[in-house]
């Protein structure tokens, strides 16, 4: 990936490489449990994580005090941390730079309650820290002791994987040389899906079935994914397992309209051609995407149409997580770049559950019904936003 | 301190601090012994003021390191 440009002309960073994965969903605890997930298509009802059991984590005082969308993010983050084997060498290299489209949303609506109820008196005073969006990515840096950059970003359903590709450029960069990134959500609130509702972007049937001619919208998750990235230098150096590496990132922005996607998918095409250009590779590279694919009628038509527009008639076989993990919000880049990373590890891409009718307005070889085997190790993933945000990642085998 | 009172002042100590029913006795230091910092203690007050059904001020909180005096702040209020 390319830090910048003199002259018209890229400079090249460090190559970023992903030495550790984490995952929470409604799959279960752990990256496995996800990808075992994708490819068999079980998961909870709800969405929600099964059995998720805080105090593994954080003592008992320190469990009221987190709001549950930080406490998924800690535990993706500890899962990439563990199976990495890194050791905080360089405190002050080392970020931790999360994602999250809400934050501590259902402490808000809690204490919102109490304020009614019983007074400003009542209120607890660890609102501000446990609603603050930036809560996640605070806990891991304390947790490990990373003294680098630790920032937040709110792009909603981008979230997650605007805050892998930033992270992934400061280790380019060489300003960091260790990052613990990712994403996670948790807004299990009934205000929360009385809005959305409200809005029609969730499905009435409760069913999250991507690109099929059925859907009427996404189905709330709560989750967290998380990856241990270093530069390629750091991982050879301590002799790290390398899943894969980071090829290119990219940011753009629809400039259109708050919610709705532009319909030609401009925006999001844009910025998937920015990444791969990131990646130094060209379309023909891309041997698999990993689509946005919410279920919702916008997004699935929008994004197919922006992945037309780029890779013409014959554009890479696309699967969306949606249908088994449902849409985690600023989790759900996070969970996916997961999913990619391990997509990669064996060669295998995992099947859009949920897909029975594919909708013939999505020109899309759409992975239906079995796992296939993937053919070229470079996925590109795909994440949009509320608020016209599109952010794209490009993983590939480390060669 | 064997009372009603203490046991229901301890109840609060307990599940606020999440400490062990053992470690509230009246010698024991916030900051030292219960490992409770001044959130910690705004939110003890809080379970507190519920439980007796008492108002206790901020200012009245200065001073106040013990267990003991806490009791006996509370205390003083019924």
């Amino acid at each position: 990936m390319f830090i910048g440009e003199i002259d018209g002309r890229p400079i090249g960073g460090h190559r970023v490489v992903i030495t550790g994965v984490g995952a929470v969903s409604a799959c279960g605890s752990g990256a496995t449990a996800l990808f075992e997930g994708l490819l068999s298509g079980s998961f909870t009802d709800d969405r929600s994580v099964p059995d998720f059991d805080p105090e593994r984590y954080f003592g008992a005082k320190e469990v009221r005090r987190v709001d549950r969308f930080a406490q998924l993010t800690v535990a993706a983050a500890v899962e990439a941390f563990e199976d990495s084997g890194i050791e905080v060498d360089d405190p002050d290299r080392s970020g931790s730079i999360f994602g999250t489209g809400i934050g501590g949303m259902t402490t808000l609506t809690a204490q919102t309650a109490v304020l009614a109820e019983k007074g400003p008196k009542r209120v607890t005073p660890f609102l501000a820290p446990m609603m603050m969006p930036n809560a996640g990515g605070a806990q891991v840096a304390m947790r490990y002791g990373l003294r680098g950059p630790a920032e937040t970003i709110t792009t909603a359903c981008a979230a997650g994987t605007h805050a892998i590709g930033y992270a992934a450029h400061l280790v380019a960069s060489g300003r960091v040389s260790v990052a613990l990134t990712g994403g996670g959500e948790s807004i299990f609130d009934p205000v929360a899906f009385a809005g959305f509702g409200n809005m029609t972007a969730l499905s009435s049937t409760g069913k999250s079935m991507p690109f099929d001619v059925a859907r009427d919208g996404f189905v709330m998750a709560e989750g967290a994914g998380a990856l241990v990235i270093e530069s390629l230098d750091h991982a050879v150096a301590r002799g790290a397992r390398i899943y894969a590496e980071i090829l290119g990132a990219a940011s753009t922005a629809d400039a259109f309209h708050i919610t709705a996607p532009r319909e030609d998918g401009s925006g999001a095409r844009r910025c998937m051609e920015l990444a791969i250009a990131d990646a130094d590779l060209t379309i023909a590279d891309v041997g698999h995407i990993n689509a946005h694919g919410t279920s919702t009628p916008l997004n699935d038509l929008a994004e197919s149409k922006a992945i037309v527009s780029l890779f013409g008639d014959d554009a890479p076989p696309v699967t969306s997580a949606k249908g088994v993990t449902g849409h985690s919000l600023g989790g759900a880049g996070a969970l996916e770049a997961v999913a990619s990373v391990l997509t990669i590890d064996r060669g295998i891409i995992p099947p859009t559950i949920g897909l029975e009718h594919l909708d013939p307005a999505i020109k899309l070889d759409v992975v239906q019904g079995e796992p296939r085997k993937l053919e070229q190790a470079v996925v590109l993933s795909n994440s949009f936003g509320f608020g016209g945000h599109n952010g794209c990642l490009v993983i590939g085998r480390h060669l | 301190m064997t009372d009603a009172n203490f046991d229901k002042f301890k109840t609060c100590a307990v599940e606020v601090l999440q400490v062990d029913e053992s470690a509230v006795v009246p010698e024991a230091r916030f900051a030292d012994d219960l490992d409770a910092d001044s959130l910690d203690l705004v939110e003890l007050v809080m379970a507190l003021e519920e439980s007796f059904d008492i108002t206790v001020d901020e200012n009245e909180l200065e001073g106040v390191e013990t267990i003991g005096q806490a009791y006996e702040l509370v205390t003083s209020k019924l």
